[in-house]
C-alpha cells in the first residue's frame, strides 16, 4: 500500500520555557484520526508538551497511549488536568476525556492558535476525507463542509492513481511539475471515471507526469469549487496530508489566486491544540457560573 | 454558523445547509421529514450553545442525494417538507 | 425498409440492422480506445450478419455517449429517446423504463404511446452505475456472472456504509477480512446499487410495468435486489444491452 505519502515519525515534545507547576488552568486535547492520535498538554493556554502517534486498532488505547507518552518526563499526571476534550474520528472513546467536540470546531480553533487570528478559510485534507472551514478571527466556525463521502479529492484518491502509474506517492507532487506544458485536467471527477480515463491516455501515449498533472490540477479544482460553497477568505491555510503534494498545493494556489500560509507547528496538531483551547474555555466558564 | 451536510460527487453538489443562527432548535423540520434525514440536538460543532440545533443524521449525509430523493420528483416538485416547516427559514438544499 | 440503429456507450458498441420491423442483424463489439473504429467494425459486422451492404440501409441513427463517433450516422437521438422506443417496442405494457449501463443509470416513465414522459439520470459518479458492481467483483476475485449468481445464495443482508465505489473496495477489503461468507457480500453489493437506482426510479414514479435494459440486467444478483426493492416484477428483454440501438433503428425507421 501507498501510506507512505501520510509518514511522518511519531514524536513528543516539552516546552522548555513552562513551569507547569506555576500554571492555573491545565487542559487537554487528543484528536484520535483514523491514522494518527495527537495529545496535547496546554497550560494557561500555551503549548506545553505533545505527542503524536499511529493510532493503533483501538482508538480508547491509542488517547491513552498518546496522553501518556506526552507526559512523560514531566512530572505531570492526569490527575493535574483539569479538563480535557476529545475531538477526530474516535473523539467519543478518549477516556480521559470529560467532553467530545467535532474536529470541525477544533480545527478552526488550532488554526487560529498555530497561524495566528488572521486566517479565515482553512482547508484539511486528509486521507478519507475533506474538510472546508471559515472561520472569524476568534477561531469560531462561520460556515463548514465536510466531504467524506465520495474519494474525489482525498487521499485515498490520490492514492488509486499512484498504484495505476507505479509511482511512489510521495513523489506525484514534484513529477507532477515536470511538464512544459499544463495539459487539461482531467475531466472525469469520480476517481473511478478518472482512472480509466488516465489508462486512456496512457495508452494513447501521454508520458506519466503528464497524466499526474493532469489529475494534481482536476484535484485542485475540485477543492476550489468546495472552497467556494462555504465563501472562501483570506488568510488560507491547507493542513492535512495532501498539504505536502505540491503538485496540489502550488496548482490550488494558482488557481485561488492566493499563497497559503506558512508555519513552523507541526500542522497535525491543530484539532488536539483546539480541543485543549475549548477545554480552558469551558473551564472558564465552569468559574464563572459557580 | 452555516453547517453544510452532504456531499459533492461526480455527478453533482447535494448539500443541505442549516444556518445555525436562525435555527432555534424547535424540531418542527424534524417532525416534517418523512425519512428521517433531520435530527436536532446538541450543536457538536458549537460547544458554547445552549439551545439545541438541527444537523442532518450521521446515517443519511453520505447518501442525503437518495435519502431526499422521493420529496424532490423530476417534475411538479412541491415545496420540501422540511424547507416548509422551518418557520424562520434555517433550512437550504443545494440542489 | 431497411435501417439501423448504432448506439455508442462507455464500453461498448452495439448496432442492430432491422427489416420491416424485424430485426436482421446485430452485433456488440468493444469501444476500445479508437470508438470510430469500433463503430465502423460494429455495423460492418451486424450488416455481414444480415447478408446486406451499407448501401442497402435507408437510414442510420445513432445514440449513446459516443453518438457523434459514427461517420456513417444520418441522425442522432439521445439515449433516452431510443431506450423508450426499445423497450416499449417490445413491451408494449412499459410504463417505467430502467436503464443500468457502465457508466450511466436512467429511469425513464412512458405513456401508452411510448412517449418520455420524465426521467432522470445517474452519471459521472460510478457509486450509480455498473462500473460499481464491476469494481467490486473485481475486489472480490469474482467474474461478474459468477457474483450474480452468489448474491442469489446469500443467507442474510450485511450492510455497506461507504456510498462510493473507491471506499466501498475497502470496505469490501475488511468484510472479506471478516470472513464474511462471499454471498452475502455479493448479495450487499447488489442491494446496495440497487438502493440507489430505486431512489433515481421513484423521482419518475415507478409504475408497472417496470423493464430493466442496459448491460446490468444480465446480473441476475441486481435484477434480484431491484425487484426485491421495487416491490414489483421486473421485466427483462434477452438482450438488454441492445434496445437502445433496437430503438434507434427504430426511429430510423419512421
Ligand atoms: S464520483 Fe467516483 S469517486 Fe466519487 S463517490 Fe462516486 S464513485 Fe466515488
Ligand atoms: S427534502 Fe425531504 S427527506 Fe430531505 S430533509 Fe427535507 S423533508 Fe427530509
Amino acid at each position: 500500500m501507498t501510506e507512505e505519502f501520510w509518514r511522518w515519525t511519531e514524536s513528543r515534545w516539552t516546552s522548555p520555557d513552562i513551569d507547569w507547576k506555576s500554571g492555573d488552568i491545565i487542559t487537554a486535547g487528543c484528536d484520535v484520526g483514523s491514522v494518527s492520535t495527537q495529545a496535547v498538554v496546554m497550560v494557561d493556554g500555551q503549548l506545553y508538551c505533545y505527542a503524536n502517534m499511529r493510532t493503533g486498532s483501538d482508538s480508547p488505547d491509542s488517547a491513552m497511549r498518546a496522553i501518556n507518552w506526552a507526559l512523560e518526563g514531566t512530572g505531570m499526571t492526569l490527575d493535574d488536568i483539569q479538563y480535557s476534550v476529545g475531538t477526530g474520528y474516535g473523539r467519543v472513546n478518549v477516556p480521559f476525556a470529560q467532553r467530545a467536540i467535532t474536529e470541525i470546531a477544533c480545527h478552526a480553533r488550532g488554526a487560529n492558535f498555530i497561524y495566528g487570528s488572521t486566517v479565515r478559510t482553512v482547508l484539511d485534507m486528509g486521507g478519507q476525507d475533506c474538510k472546508a472551514i471559515h472561520c472569524d478571527e476568534r477561531g469560531k466556525v462561520v460556515s463548514f463542509l465536510m466531504n467524506d463521502k465520495c474519494a474525489a479529492g482525498t487521499g485515498r484518491g490520490m492514492e488509486v492513481f499512484a498504484d495505476l502509474l507505479n509511482v511512489p506517492i510521495t513523489q506525484i507532487g514534484e513529477l507532477s511539475l515536470q511538464v512544459d506544458e499544463e495539459p487539461e485536467p482531467v475531466s472525469s471527477t469520480c476517481v473511478v471515471f478518472a482512472k480509466s480515463e488516465a489508462s486512456a491516455l496512457l495508452r494513447s501515449g501521454w508520458p506519466k507526469e503528464k497524466v499526474i498533472a493532469a489529475y494534481c490540477s482536476a484535484m485542485a479544482h475540485r477543492v476550489v469549487t468546495l472552497l467556494e460553497r462555504i465563501g472562501m477568505e483570506e488568510d488560507f491555510a491547507i493542513t492535512g496530508g495532501i498539504a505536502k503534494n505540491i503538485g496540489v498545493v502550488s496548482r490550488l494556489e494558482k488557481e485561488l489566486g492566493v499563497k497559503a500560509l506558512q508555519t513552523d507547528y507541526d500542522t497535525q496538531l491543530a484539532g488536539a491544540i483546539g480541543a485543549a483551547l475549548f477545554a480552558k474555555a469551558l473551564v472558564e466558564k465552569q468559574r464563572k457560573g459557580k | 454558523m452555516i453547517a453544510n451536510y452532504g456531499y459533492k460527487d461526480g455527478s453533482g453538489e447535494y448539500f443541505i445547509s442549516i444556518d445555525t443562527d436562525k435555527c432555534d432548535g424547535c424540531g418542527d423540520c424534524v417532525g416534517a421529514c418523512p425519512y428521517g434525514v433531520l435530527i436536532t440536538g446538541e450543536d457538536p460543532n458549537d460547544p458554547f450553545r445552549e439551545e439545541p440545533v438541527a444537523m442532518v443524521s450521521e446515517d443519511h449525509r453520505k447518501k442525503i442525494k437518495y435519502s431526499c430523493a422521493p420529496c424532490k420528483p423530476v417534475s411538479d416538485r412541491p415545496p420540501l417538507p422540511c424547507v416548509a416547516a422551518c418557520g424562520s427559514g434555517a433550512i437550504e438544499h443545494s440542489w | 425498409m431497411i435501417t439501423a440503429g448504432i448506439d455508442c456507450g462507455a464500453k461498448t458498441v452495439k448496432v442492430v440492422v432491422i427489416k420491416d420491423g424485424q430485426v436482421v442483424g446485430k452485433s456488440l463489439v468493444p469501444a476500445g480506445i479508437d470508438a470510430k473504429g469500433a463503430a465502423e467494425k460494429a455495423f460492418d459486422e451486424a450488416l455481414a450478419q444480415a447478408g446486406l451492404s451499407r448501401k442497402d440501409v435507408a437510414k442510420v441513427v445513432s445514440t449513446g455517449t459516443g453518438r457523434k463517433e459514427p461517420t456513417f450516422r444520418d441522425e442522432e437521438v439521445t439515449e433516452v429517446t431510443a431506450d423508450a422506443r426499445g423497450a416499449v417496442f417490445l413491451f408494449p405494457q412499459a410504463r417505467t423504463v430502467i436503464d443500468v449501463g457502465a457508466e450511466e443509470g436512467r429511469a425513464i416513465r412512458v405513456d401508452a404511446a411510448g412517449k418520455v414522459v420524465d426521467f432522470a439520470v445517474n452519471e459521472k459518479c460510478a457509486a450509480g452505475a455498473g462500473a460499481f458492481v464491476e469494481a467490486m467483483a473485481r475486489a472480490l476475485e469474482v467474474d461478474l456472472e459468477e457474483m450474480g449468481k452468489l448474491s442469489l445464495q446469500a443467507k442474510q443482508a450485511v450492510p455497506m456504509n461507504a456510498q462510493c465505489a473507491v471506499f466501498a473496495e475497502s470496505e469490501l477489503v475488511s468484510l472479506v477480512h471478516a470472513k464474511t461468507p462471499k454471498p452475502d457480500m455479493a448479495r450487499a453489493i447488489h442491494d446496495a446499487i440497487a438502493d440507489r437506482i430505486v431512489s433515481m426510479v421513484r423521482r419518475v414514479g415507478a409504475e408497472p410495468e417496470v423493464v430493466l435494459i442496459g448491460g446490468v440486467a444480465k446480473n441476475v444478483g441486481f435484477v434480484d435486489s431491484l425487484s426485491r426493492d421495487l416491490e414489483t416484477e421486473v421485466k427483462l428483454p434477452d438482450d438488454p444491452e441492445m434496445v437502445g440501438a433496437l430503438g434507434a433503428a427504430l426511429i430510423a425507421a419512421e
